[in-house]
């Protein structure tokens, strides 16, 4: 009975079904690790709160104006936003295909990315040095904390960028390859962004304090 | 020189035979209990030769129904572990009278409720709600799988080590005694020095990461692997309420995740954000944690409204009245969640004028949600309703949350919630929210969707049986608690002195027993429905005459869910594909793609317990060793290209012919 109904209709009825795979590669690593990192920013978010809300509670310690050394940290900066520009650089390259010039690029951007680190794990062991530990104080816990996880993302990234150098040397720019760069390449900028927030509202709003 | 302790202290950490619990009878039974049960699966495992088949086909499968049915496994485990604390709590509540300290003493007793409220909302509601989204939702997009597989099985594993940790705190050491949301300064180094907070913090942590993946994984498959068609407006409404609990998810969880960190580095480091010295201020602590907190109970409520349209839908026979209205109540809801948090501690002394922001944010949410009762009724109305199990829980809900929501509208008037506040009225609102919206909407779901995911109906008797023990339980065990509310009685306490409250608390042990029936039968109801599964068959693949694309496949539906991807119409695809005489395709077949399974997943959240566990003992070595396992593994992970395949068209033939085979016989019959 329903198979006759169905004879009868089958003319007017649309098409309910393709054959061909509809493709949906690539794409949705784009949108996930773009969702990722908006979920890795609201964890920054929370830090900086966190340390809009203790940023005076000095604890009878040290204050910011006391503790920061504003040449340092322009260096600092300098290394990081460097560091972004040459990775744009190996971007350009790999759209070129040029997997040498790409691996030089990615390389200049991991030294930048390890001066950015040891700069800062200076200033952190010069303070810590000074006893303005992250324990001395409130403020000095959320700095530590705000910066340091800062610090931490760009620690994984530059290893996440190693990994990736080995990737390109051993299978060349293949299309995977480029995706994960891509990523990489979006988390680096991301990082970026995320020191300017840090350089203006921690450093440079602690010294006008 | 060669110091013994020192020795043994670098080896184990905190970690000593003083940290087993074996002077405590109540947990030296549980745990041979769990031991001989344990014993038991495994050698029932090794006896019938299933490691092999468990290993390949379901702990390493990256099939989102695969990944699915575990999810709801792992969550009705926890449900016996978390309502076997609740029964503690109600027996000792009933006979701590008249001088009696009852049977479970302080230090034990303030486990049992920070487990009990952890597990059910971490390990219970979440595990089931996940489960669902996960097995449905691509089946309603009609996709193939999920955006990201393999991320897909390693959140699900992640969710299982957060769990093992919590249960392993039952026998080695001690769960935290801070109640469930471990509020700083109580839940700091001076006052809870034990493992207790650290098994907390941990098992939330390694649980989180699994959560926070799964949410962006879901957002992810339900933006760009929708089949052709499927405008956002023409998805099913589960489908949407999906999305936008995952949104919920993905813009939460991670302030839980950062807000934790700080509780840790305050009990490790020595750092001061929420100690009472030094600057530190507890009250951010619970700002930040009900910022997660609140958008967390509606991550749960969501998913379960999503279930309740497709429900009443189907069982009125009649498109969902209000579609439009019902997709931006949801996102209305979904807004709205994060203005709220500050109901949760009017009491903290923000002010007038702050409180009653809060208080209006949350009265506004009841417009959009009293919207969705009208559209569920509105469908109803007219409708050739049939009273099966799905539906019956749909009403029971349907009857119970406006009640919830109605207590609810109440304490969020800040003046009332200053007498409410920490009191059993608020145990019994949040109860009656929770069990008659959560819970009542993931039993509608299990007995929606079951069939679906095996192949056969669940059996109604013990169905019904279930039902009416779980709803009569329900109403005996939270309305006394209303009562106690009211008469000022206030949540936690282990012994009370009058003995006029007594009734009320023996009311509501046996309404825990009556749930402790409901949760028998529903447990009978699965066996003797898998016992009975030949009779139980449904070949058609649609046993309910349903709405939605999950309906078009077979039951249960093969590793590709469908040989073609489907093109949408309409709102409710399948139906018009059934009105406008869709032909299932017979010949014509192809190779499909698809991912590979793997054990990476497997073997990461086994470290990432390691790693905890190494944490909680200050086991200095071993957290460092599983850090680097980890990092090691994961990298490793990404050397591998290989992660897909082709199912050979002879196999898609093989099952397609089949599902013709069985389709043809049911016409027979």
């Amino acid at each position: 009975m329903t198979t006759t109904v169905n004879t009868l209709r089958s003319g007017d009825a649309p098409d309910f079904y393709v054959r061909d795979e509809v493709a949906h590669e690539g794409g949705s690593t784009a949108l996930g690790f773009w969702i990722y990192l908006m979920s890795d920013c609201l964890i920054f978010a929370v830090l900086f709160a966190t340390y809009g809300v203790l940023s005076t509670s000095y604890a009878a310690g040290p204050t910011p104006k006391e503790l920061f050394d504003l040449p340092l940290v322009a260096v600092n900066t300098s290394m990081l936003l460097l560091s972004s520009i040459t990775y744009g650089f190996a971007m350009l390259a790999m759209e070129r295909g040029r997997t040498g010039q790409t691996q030089a690029w990615l390389a200049i951007t991991g030294l930048f990315g390890l001066a950015f680190l040891g700069i800062e794990l200076t200033e952190f062991a010069h303070m810590i040095h000074e006893g303005a530990g992250p324990w001395r104080s409130a403020f000095l816990s959320s700095f530590f904390t705000l910066v340091g996880t800062h610090g931490l993302h760009v620690t994984f990234g530059t290893v996440w960028l190693v990994t990736l150098m080995v990737q390109v040397a051993r299978r060349g720019l293949i299309p995977a390859n480029r995706r994960r760069l891509m990523c990489l390449s979006m988390f680096w900028h991301f990082l970026d962004v995320i020191w300017i927030g840090v350089f203006t509202y921690v450093y440079l709003m602690g010294v006008l304090r | 020189m060669f110091d013994i302790s020192s020795l043994t202290h670098f080896v184990f950490g905190r970690l000593s035979l003083e940290s087993l619990p074996y002077h405590e009878p109540i947990l030296v039974a549980t745990f041979a209990a769990v031991m001989l049960g344990g014993a038991a699966l495994v050698a029932g495992l090794t006896y019938f030769k299933l490691w092999g088949y468990l290993w390949t086909e379901w702990l390493t499968s990256v099939d989102h129904k695969r990944i699915g049915i575990m999810y709801m496994i792992l969550g009705l485990v926890m449900l016996l572990r978390g309502f076997a604390d609740a029964v503690m709590m109600r027996i000792q509540q009933a006979i701590a009278f008249n001088g009696s300290e009852g049977y479970l003493p302080a230090h034990h007793y303030d486990q049992v409720f920070t487990a009990h409220g952890v597990i059910m909302i971490f390990f219970v509601a979440m595990p089931l709600v996940t489960g669902l989204m996960n097995y449905v939702v691509p089946l309603q997009i009609g996709a193939r799988d999920v955006s990201f597989p393999f991320l897909n099985n390693f959140s699900f594993w992640m969710t299982v080590g957060g769990a093992v940790l919590v249960m392993m705190s039952l026998f080695i050491g001690e769960f935290a005694r801070t109640g469930w949301l471990a509020y700083p300064p109580l839940s700091g180094l001076e006052a809870s020095p034990d493992v207790g907070v650290d098994y907390y913090i941990w098992a939330l942590q390694v649980a989180g990461v699994g959560t926070t993946l799964s949410g962006i994984n879901l957002i992810c498959t339900i933006v760009k692997m929708r089949a052709p068609g499927m405008t956002m407006m023409k998805m099913p409404v589960f489908t949407w309420t999906s999305l936008c609990t995952n949104v919920l998810i993905v813009a939460s969880f991670p302030i839980l995740t950062a807000v934790l960190v700080l509780l840790s580095l305050d009990r490790y480091v020595g750092t001061h954000f929420f100690t009472n010295d030094m600057g530190g201020n507890p009250m951010m602590y619970v700002n930040l944690i009900w910022i997660w907190g609140h958008p967390e109970v509606y991550i749960l409520i969501l998913p379960c409204f999503g279930i309740f349209s497709e429900v009443t839908s189907t069982f009125s026979g009649k498109k969902l009245f209000g579609y439009t209205s019902m997709v931006y109540a949801t996102v209305v809801i979904t807004i709205l969640s994060y203005l709220v948090w500050l109901h949760h501690f009017f009491t903290m002394g923000s002010g007038a004028s702050v409180n009653s922001f809060f208080g209006i944010t949350t009265m506004i949410i009841s417009i959009p949600t009293g919207a969705k009762i009208f559209n569920w009724l509105f469908t109803m109305y007219r409708g050739r309703i049939r009273f099966e199990l799905p539906m019956m829980w749909t009403i029971a809900f349907m009857l119970t949350f406006v009640i919830g929501g109605m207590t609810g509208v109440l304490l969020a008037v800040p003046p009332a919630d200053f007498v409410l506040h920490n009191s059993l009225f608020l145990i019994a609102h949040f109860h009656n929210v929770i069990i008659g919206g959560v819970l009542f909407g993931l039993f509608a779901g299990i007995a929606y969707w079951w069939p679906k995911a095996f192949g056969f109906k669940l059996n109604v008797f013990w169905g019904k049986l279930s039902f009416w023990f779980w709803v009569v339980g329900f109403y005996a065990a939270f309305m006394p608690l209303y009562v106690l509310g009211l008469m000022g009685v206030t949540r936690r306490l282990r012994v009370f002195e009058d003995p006029s409250l007594q009734i009320w608390f023996v009311i509501a042990a046996i309404g825990a027993a009556l749930i402790a029936a409901g949760i028998g039968c529903f447990l009978i109801q699965i066996a003797y429905s898998v016992w009975k599964r030949e009779e139980l068959r449904e070949v058609t693949g649609d046993p309910w005459d349903g709405r939605t694309l999950e309906w078009a496949t077979s039951s249960p539906p093969p590793g590709y869910n469908f040989a073609f991807t489907p093109v949408i119409h309409d709102n409710d695809a399948w139906w018009d594909m059934k009105k406008r005489g869709y032909k299932r395709p017979l010949e014509g077949f192809r190779p499909i793609h698809m991912p590979s399974n793997t054990g990476t997943g497997v073997i990461l959240a086994g470290i990432s317990v390691a790693f905890g566990f190494a944490m909680i003992w200050h086991i200095w070595w071993l957290a460092a060793l599983s850090f680097l396992g980890l990092l090691a593994v994961a990298i490793g992970h990404t050397f591998n290209y290989n992660r897909d395949f082709h199912i050979p068209v002879d196999d898609v033939i093989r099952t397609e012919s089949e599902r013709t085979r069985q389709l043809s016989g049911q016409v027979q019959a």
